[in-house]
C-alpha cells in the first residue's frame, strides 16, 4: 500500500498549499476553415471548436473528481485568426471575434485565445485587419483572449506594430474604461512567442501544430513555498535543491492528468506547462517565495538573484517528470494576480524598472501591471519595445500585459475580480518616448541569430 | 482498478461503519484500512478496489463528500495513480 504519509502529503499540498492544475487547454486548428465568404468561415469555425470541444469541460470536472485536483480552468487555444480572416473575402476581422466568443459560451471554457497574429517581420493583410479591430474585439467580447507576436530572435522587433499596438492598448483601455480597462487584461504583445503556451491571454494554437492538442498547465506557488519553510536559513543549493524535488512531484502530476485528459477524449496529448501561476489567494504567491528566500520585501535588491534561482530550479525539476515538457515554464510574475507583489508595490519595494529586471530571468515578462489612464500611447510602445527587446537579445519568450486604467492615477487600485484579481496603479517615467517610438521601422535581429 | 479513500476528523462512534456501508453501496471493496489518531485527528486510509463502480469515480467523490458533512468528517476518494504518479517513479 501507497505510504501514509505520502498520501496525506499530497493531500496536505492540495487542501491547504492550493496545489491545482491551472488549466487544460485544447488547442484546435483553423485552418481548414479558411477561405471564401467570412461568413461562411465564422459558421465552419463555430463548428469545428463546438464538435472538437464539446466534452472539454464535463471531462475535466470528471479528472477533477477521479483524483481529487482542482482543474481551475478549461481552455481553448485555436490558430492565430488573422491567417484565417487574411483568407477570407472581408477586411472586417470582428465576425470571427463573436464567433470564438460564441463558441466559448456553448462550449462551456472561461477563456478562447487565439484573436492573435504573428507580424514580427512584417504584415500580412490579415495581420493589419486583425490589429486594428483588436480594441473593438476585446470591449465586444467576454471570453476572446489576444496576442500578437511583435519580435523574435530571428526576425527582430517590428517597430511599426509597436507603435500600432502601443495605440491599440489605450484604446482599449478607454473602450472598457467602466470595467476598469478589463480588455487589456484580455491582450499580450509578444517576443519569441510559445506556439503550445496553454495559458492566457497569450495561448495559441501554432501553424505547426496538429489538427487538436491537448496542454496541460500546472500550478503551486504555495507548495514550492511551505516547502522552503523547512529549510529556512540553509543554503542556496538546498533551496535548489527543494524546489526541484517540489516541482518534479508537481510536474508528475500534470502528467498524469494530460495523460489521463487526452486518453478520455482521445486527443493526442501536447505538453505539460510547469509554470508557477500565482493566484491572489494567500499563500498562492510567487513573491511569498522570494521573500522565504530572505528579502525583506518582493523587489528588493536580491529579487532577481532569488528569481533566477527559483525559474532555474523549477524547469530542473519538472523536466525530468514529463515526457513532453514546454509552453513558457518556469515563474510567473503578474502583478494584480499575487498577494504578494501587490503588497511590494503598494509599499514601493516593486517599481516597474525592478519587474523588467525581473522579467530577464523568470519565465515571461510584465504581467498584468496597471499605470496611470494618461499614460501617453508612445510610452505603453516604449515599454513593449523594452520588453521586446530583452525576449529578443535573450533568446526567450518574453510578453507585456499593461492596462493603462482609464481614469485611475498612482495610488489607486483596480479591481479585475477571480484570478486576475486587482492592481495598485504603478508609476512610469514621465520623460517622453515619443520621438523614438514615431522613427517606425525595423529592429534588425541581433547577431547571434544567425547560427546557420 | 484501485483508490485511496481519507477520512479525516474528530474521532466518534460509527466512523467506520457508516464509511463502509457506503463503500459497499457503491460495489466498492476494502482491501486494506490503516487507522490512527493523530494529535486527536481520526485519520483512517483504506485502499480500495473500484473495478466495479457504475459511476464517475468524481459523482462517487461528491456523495462520499456529502457524507463526510453529515458525519462531520472529511472523506476524499481519489484514484490512486495521483500517488504512485506523485510519489514513484
Amino acid at each position: 500500500m501507497i505510504n501514509t504519509h505520502e498520501i496525506l502529503e499530497t493531500i496536505k499540498m492540495i487542501r491547504e498549499e492550493h496545489l491545482d492544475i491551472r488549466t487544460i487547454t485544447m488547442g484546435i486548428s483553423l485552418l481548414d476553415c479558411a477561405g471564401g465568404s467570412t461568413e461562411r468561415a465564422c459558421e465552419k469555425v463555430y463548428d469545428k471548436i463546438t464538435k472538437y470541444a464539446e466534452n472539454l469541460v464535463k471531462t475535466g470536472e470528471n479528472i477533477e473528481g477521479q483524483y481529487g485536483i482542482p482543474i481551475i480552468n478549461k481552455r481553448i487555444s485555436v490558430t492565430p485568426i488573422a491567417l484565417i480572416a487574411g483568407a477570407c473575402d472581408s477586411d472586417d476581422c470582428l465576425p470571427f471575434a463573436k464567433v470564438l466568443d460564441r463558441a466559448a459560451a456553448t462550449t462551456g471554457v472561461n477563456f478562447i485565445g487565439g484573436y492573435s497574429a504573428l507580424v514580427q517581420k512584417g504584415f500580412a493583410r490579415g495581420d493589419l485587419n486583425l490589429i486594428n479591430s483588436i480594441p473593438e474585439a476585446l470591449a465586444s467580447t467576454e471570453r476572446v483572449c489576444s496576442s500578437v507576436g511583435a519580435a523574435t530572435t530571428k526576425a527582430g522587433i517590428n517597430m511599426d506594430a509597436v507603435k500600432m499596438l502601443g495605440e491599440a492598448v489605450k484604446k482599449t483601455a478607454e473602450l472598457s474604461a467602466d470595467d476598469g480597462s478589463m480588455g487589456c487584461a484580455k491582450f499580450v504583445v509578444f517576443a519569441n512567442p510559445a506556439e503550445d503556451n496553454p495559458f492566457m491571454a497569450g495561448a495559441f494554437h501554432g501553424v505547426g501544430e496538429g489538427d487538436c492538442v491537448i496542454n496541460v498547465g500546472v500550478s503551486g506557488p504555495g507548495v514550492v513555498k511551505t516547502a522552503l519553510e523547512q529549510v529556512r536559513g540553509a543554503d542556496f543549493q538546498t533551496v535548489s535543491e527543494t524546489i526541484k524535488k517540489t516541482a518534479f512531484k508537481i510536474t508528475r502530476m500534470g502528467q498524469l492528468v494530460a495523460q489521463e485528459a487526452s486518453r478520455r477524449l482521445n486527443v493526442p496529448f501536447g505538453i505539460v506547462d510547469l509554470s508557477l501561476a500565482p493566484t491572489p489567494e494567500i499563500g498562492d504567491s510567487v513573491a511569498y517565495i522570494l521573500e522565504e528566500m530572505g528579502l525583506e520585501k518582493c523587489g528588493t535588491h536580491g529579487t532577481t538573484a532569488a528569481l533566477a534561482l527559483l525559474n532555474d530550479a523549477v524547469k530542473k525539476g519538472g523536466v525530468m517528470a514529463s515526457s513532453f515538457v514546454g509552453g513558457l515554464s518556469g515563474a510567473f510574475i503578474p502583478v494584480s494576480e499575487d498577494a504578494g507583489m501587490i503588497a511590494a508595490a503598494e509599499c514601493g519595494a516593486l517599481t516597474i524598472d525592478k519587474l523588467e529586471a525581473m522579467t530577464c530571468v523568470c519565465s515571461v515578462g510584465l504581467d498584468m501591471i496597471a499605470v496611470p489612464g494618461d499614460t501617453p500611447a508612445e510610452t505603453i510602445s516604449a515599454i513593449m519595445a523594452d520588453e521586446l527587446a530583452i525576449g529578443v537579445i535573450n533568446q526567450k519568450t518574453t510578453a507585456v500585459r499593461i492596462i493603462p486604467a482609464a481614469g485611475k492615477k498612482v495610488g489607486d487600485t483596480v479591481e479585475f475580480g477571480g484570478l486576475l484579481g486587482s492592481a495598485p496603479v504603478m508609476p512610469v517615467h514621465k520623460f517622453s518616448s515619443a520621438d523614438f517610438i514615431a522613427r517606425g521601422g525595423h529592429i534588425p535581429a541581433p547577431i547571434h541569430s544567425l547560427k546557420n | 482498478m484501485r483508490a485511496i479513500v481519507t477520512v479525516m476528523g474528530t474521532d466518534k462512534t460509527g466512523i467506520i461503519a457508516s464509511v463502509s456501508q457506503a463503500l459497499a453501496d457503491f460495489d466498492i471493496n476494502i482491501l486494506d484500512i490503516n487507522q490512527t489518531i493523530m494529535q486527536n485527528i481520526f485519520t483512517m486510509i483504506m485502499l480500495v478496489d473500484i473495478s466495479n463502480i457504475k459511476r464517475e469515480l468524481a459523482s462517487i467523490a461528491k456523495d462520499l463528500k456529502a457524507l463526510g458533512e453529515k458525519l462531520e468528517v472529511q472523506i476524499i476518494i481519489q484514484h490512486e495513480d495521483i500517488f504512485n504518479s506523485m510519489h514513484k517513479i
